[in-house]
């Protein structure tokens, strides 16, 4: 059991979680994620470690309501507990100096860029950061990224906030102003693939953190499976990180949708039943 | 480990089992004939996850029992891996001592009550009882008997807690809840170490609690003996995987002072053909876990299962029927075992065959996988499948499956179980890059001692095994308390 210390929303549905967890703050790096489950009929769902302080015992998790878990982990309040909470999982980010680094992150895969981005940063990089969302009030971490980054730029597919446009727009325009080394791209499915087309095109080695389906999170079910490079790979503990230019993403987009059917059902009905209830 | 046979002979030799041999003749004795086990009707059974062995009555048992001839040679005895003192247990059932049978168990087997329902007995135990050597009758239940005497205890409220040494301040760490780690634990424990055990799942119990279903083994059966351990005193912390949230140098600075790798076997195999990665094609382990650990059958819980009308098991271990009875029970129309050997070939136990075959489970023999075919949603929706006929043995004495050219056939199916074996748990190996390993993946480790190649760790199971059993998994567990007592003894001195 893991106490929550402090809960803040960063926008209608995304909320930031700081939660107790003296050893997996010690053991984490950048690129590590935890799988926690809720209450004892809860399913286990991965969730990136987005920062931690040592000091204080505590890791920061950032989750965006998308489904049944992911609500009923954004409705725990200050002083709840979280049933299980298991980590670090998963390889840390490879991270040395290479010049330049471009990072892009989509929606809410900004949470797990962030402790990248802090760590490029770290290791004496430039970092260029663009935050995409759809519209100003889906952009996050806004400011935690500012600090870590040389350059900031925020695209919104409506102009509502930053650039208008899509985050594809953004890197084209970067990487025609500057020479880029690597680049590192985190966010949903597609937008992960579209974005690995671009640096594919320029031949920019890219960096993409999948976000599969996973049960156990330890290698044993392969839920979680992909393919890289022609070959089977279980993101929880080969990735989460690959290289974007390997994966098959179309196959990783048909795989996510495996249980959408369901998962919609199941959220209907939390939804219903907690309105009944009140 | 040998059983010394001065001791068995002084064993049979006092006087109540004298006695007891006396009162019947061995004619009488060999005319009996082997007992049932009551069943869940098949029809029944399928709609839910009861128990489908019902266990013995005590009148069955002490019959049943009356069948042993309490033989001066136990031949039974060199089929169990950890050499339970069969005679002894049974005649303690003959004359209703079933707590007595139950203590003569609790000596050698940490988890008799698991082991009479799992084991593969008409390898082990029962394939060298004097009836099927040598009266070529059906042998012994040894198994059932086993199971009975467990469960008696377990029902009586008199479970024995074992005694625990006095405390000796020393720490140690146990990798994985499985059957291997129970059991080191318990046998530390009452050495008295101070015992921790570290599971990466929120649960304890390893494969017995996310691999093995109800219908074959109740989750309630294990929980009494983790009860027990917690009441002797071991600590066990879930959520932890060794070699993430700490690693054993962590744990080492902290005081540990000995490490047992029981970690298992955990990894999925998949056969690599094309389709494979479809919607609705997954490992048993994920099946099982999604239905075993999350219980996700249940409406009431969060996680998600699809399993469909049509259920394809690809494997013939104990595993795939798990697997496919499991698919039955959530309601598949047609529920198939595709094995590319002949039913003769299968490892699984005999009575889930013969179970499962009672359930209206399809068995497709002789077949193997080539590819699996997709809708555009990218669902699973037909495999194609060949025909396999039987050639040579091959190295483990099997004949060998061939291809027949031209053969292939399509099968339409909906959910895809893949179950053709599992590898080395590779997390605790990875994190300790001077620890020995076998080019199979597995831990190295003396034979004798189970110590690897890092001295103060030990490792048994199938993380030393491979895919193996929960009797030898229990074995190892037992005989790497012995060892590394003595080397923590030795270092210490
Ligand atoms: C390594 C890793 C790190 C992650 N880090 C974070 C994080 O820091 N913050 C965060 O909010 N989320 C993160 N995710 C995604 C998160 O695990 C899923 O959003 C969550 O499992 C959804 O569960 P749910 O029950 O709320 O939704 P569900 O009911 O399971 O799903 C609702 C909808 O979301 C889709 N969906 C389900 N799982 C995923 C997924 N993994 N990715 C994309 N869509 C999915 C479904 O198709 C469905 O349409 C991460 C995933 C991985 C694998
Ligand atoms: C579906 C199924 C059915 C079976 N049926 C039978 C049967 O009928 N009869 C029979 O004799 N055998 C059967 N077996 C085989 C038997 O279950 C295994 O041989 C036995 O469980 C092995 O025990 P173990 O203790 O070595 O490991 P496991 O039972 O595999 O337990 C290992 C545990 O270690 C944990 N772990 C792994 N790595 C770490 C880490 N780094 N940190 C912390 N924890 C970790 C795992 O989560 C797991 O809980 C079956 C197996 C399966 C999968
Ligand atoms: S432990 Fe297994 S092999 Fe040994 S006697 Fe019992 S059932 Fe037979
Ligand atoms: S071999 Fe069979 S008959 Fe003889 S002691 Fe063992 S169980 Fe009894
Ligand atoms: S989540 Fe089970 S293997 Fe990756």
């Amino acid at each position: 059991m893991n106490k929550i210390v402090k809960k803040e929303f960063f926008s209608e549905n995304v909320v930031r979680l700081v939660i107790e967890a003296p050893r997996i703050a010690k053991a984490r790096k950048a690129g590590h994620f935890v799988i926690i489950k809720c209450g004892e009929t809860g399913e286990r769902i991965p969730l990136t470690i987005a920062a931690a302080d040592k000091d204080k015992g505590t890791i920061d998790l950032v989750i965006q309501r998308v489904g049944v878990t992911s609500r009923k982990i954004t409705e725990l309040e200050e002083g709840d507990y979280i049933t299980d909470l298991v980590g670090p999982l998963g390889q840390a980010t490879h991270v040395e100096k290479v010049g330049t680094v471009l990072a892009c992150g989509g929606g809410v895969g900004v949470a797990p860029l962030l402790p990248i981005v802090e760590a490029m940063k770290m290791a004496g990089n430039r970092v260029v950061t663009i935050l995409a969302a759809r519209s100003k009030d889906l952009i996050i971490l806004e400011d935690q990224m500012r600090q870590f980054s040389d350059e900031l730029i925020i695209m919104t597919d409506d102009g509502s906030y930053g650039q208008k446009g899509l985050v594809t727009d953004g890197m084209e325009s970067v990487i025609k102003n500057e020479k880029v080394d690597l680049s590192v791209v985190i966010g949903p499915a597609v937008m992960m693939k579209y974005a690995s087309m671009v640096t594919k095109k320029y031949d920019i080695p890219t960096m993409a953190s999948l976000n599969t389906i996973m049960v156990d999170g330890t290698g044993m079910c392969g839920a979680c499976r992909v393919t890289v490079g022609g070959k089977v790979k279980f993101v929880c503990v080969d990735g989460p990180e690959f290289d974007a230019h390997q994966v098959d993403f179309d196959e990783m987009l048909l795989r996510l949708s495996g249980y959408k059917d369901i998962e919609k059902e199941a959220e209907n009905k939390y939804i219903s039943n907690k309105c009944k209830s009140r | 480990m040998s059983v010394n046979p001065d001791y068995l002979k002084e064993e049979r030799e006092q006087e109540w089992r004298v006695v007891l041999r006396s009162q019947k003749k061995n004619k009488e004795r060999t005319d009996l004939v082997r007992v049932h086990m009551t069943e869940v009707d098949p029809k029944i059974r399928v709609q839910s996850n009861i128990e489908v062995n019902q266990g013995l009555s005590e009148d069955d048992a002490v019959n049943e029992a009356q069948r042993c001839l309490d033989c001066p040679n136990p031949t039974c005895i060199t089929g169990c891996p950890v050499e339970i003192n069969i005679p002894k247990f049974i005649k303690n059932i003959e004359r209703r001592e079933f707590l007595e049978a139950a203590k003569v168990l609790k000596q050698t087997s940490t988890l008799p009550a698991v082991c009479g329902r799992v084991c593969p007995q008409e390898k082990q135990c029962e394939a060298q009882c004097f009836y099927t050597l040598k009266l070529k009758k059906e042998p012994v239940a040894i198994g059932y008997l086993e199971r009975f005497a467990a469960d008696y205890e377990q029902k009586s409220g008199k479970m024995a807690v074992p005694e625990v040494a006095p405390a000796k301040g020393i720490k140690i760490a146990i990798i994985g809840s499985g059957p291997a780690g129970l059991t080191f634990a318990g046998e530390m424990c009452k050495r008295g170490y101070d015992v921790w055990v570290f599971e990466a799942l929120h649960e304890i119990g390893g494969v017995l609690k996310y691999g093995i279903p109800e219908f074959r083994l109740p989750n309630s059966i294990v929980d009494v003996e983790i009860d027990i351990l917690k009441k002797m005193g071991v600590h066990f912390e879930t959520n932890f995987v060794v070699g993430k949230t700490a690693t054993i140098d962590d744990l080492k600075d902290e005081g540990f002072k000995g490490f047992f790798v029981g970690s298992g076997a955990g990894l999925p195999r998949f056969m690599n053909i094309p389709g494979e990665n479809y919607i609705g094609i997954l490992s048993s382990n994920e099946y099982l876990t999604r239905i075993n650990l999350m219980d996700a059958a249940n409406p009431n819980t969060d996680t998600p299962i699809i399993s469909g009308k049509n259920v394809a098991v690809i494997g013939g271990g104990n595993t795939a029927m798990d697997s496919v009875r499991t698919a039955k029970r959530l309601g598949a129309e047609r529920a198939m075992i595709i094995y590319r050997r002949s039913i003769e070939e299968m490892p699984a136990r005999v009575e889930e065959i013969k179970h499962a075959q009672e359930e209206g489970i399809e068995f497709i023999n002789l077949a193997n996988p080539l590819e699996y075919y997709a809708d555009e949603k990218g669902r699973v929706k037909q495999m194609k499948v060949q025909r396999m006929e039987l050639g040579e043995p091959d190295s483990s004495g099997r004949r060998r499956p061939v291809p027949v050219e031209g053969s292939e056939y399509l099968i339409d199916v909906d959910t895809v179980v893949v179950s053709v074996g599992v590898s080395p748990n590779p997390l605790i190996p990875s994190s300790l890059p001077d620890l020995k390993m076998t080019r199979w993946q597995t831990i190295e480790v003396d034979d004798d001692k189970l110590q690897s190649s890092i001295p103060y760790i030990f490792a048994g199971g199938d993380i030393v095994r491979g895919g193996a059993t929960v009797i030898l998994a229990m074995g190892d567990g037992r005989k790497a308390a012995a060892s590394m007592d003595n080397y923590i003894q030795n270092i210490s001195k």
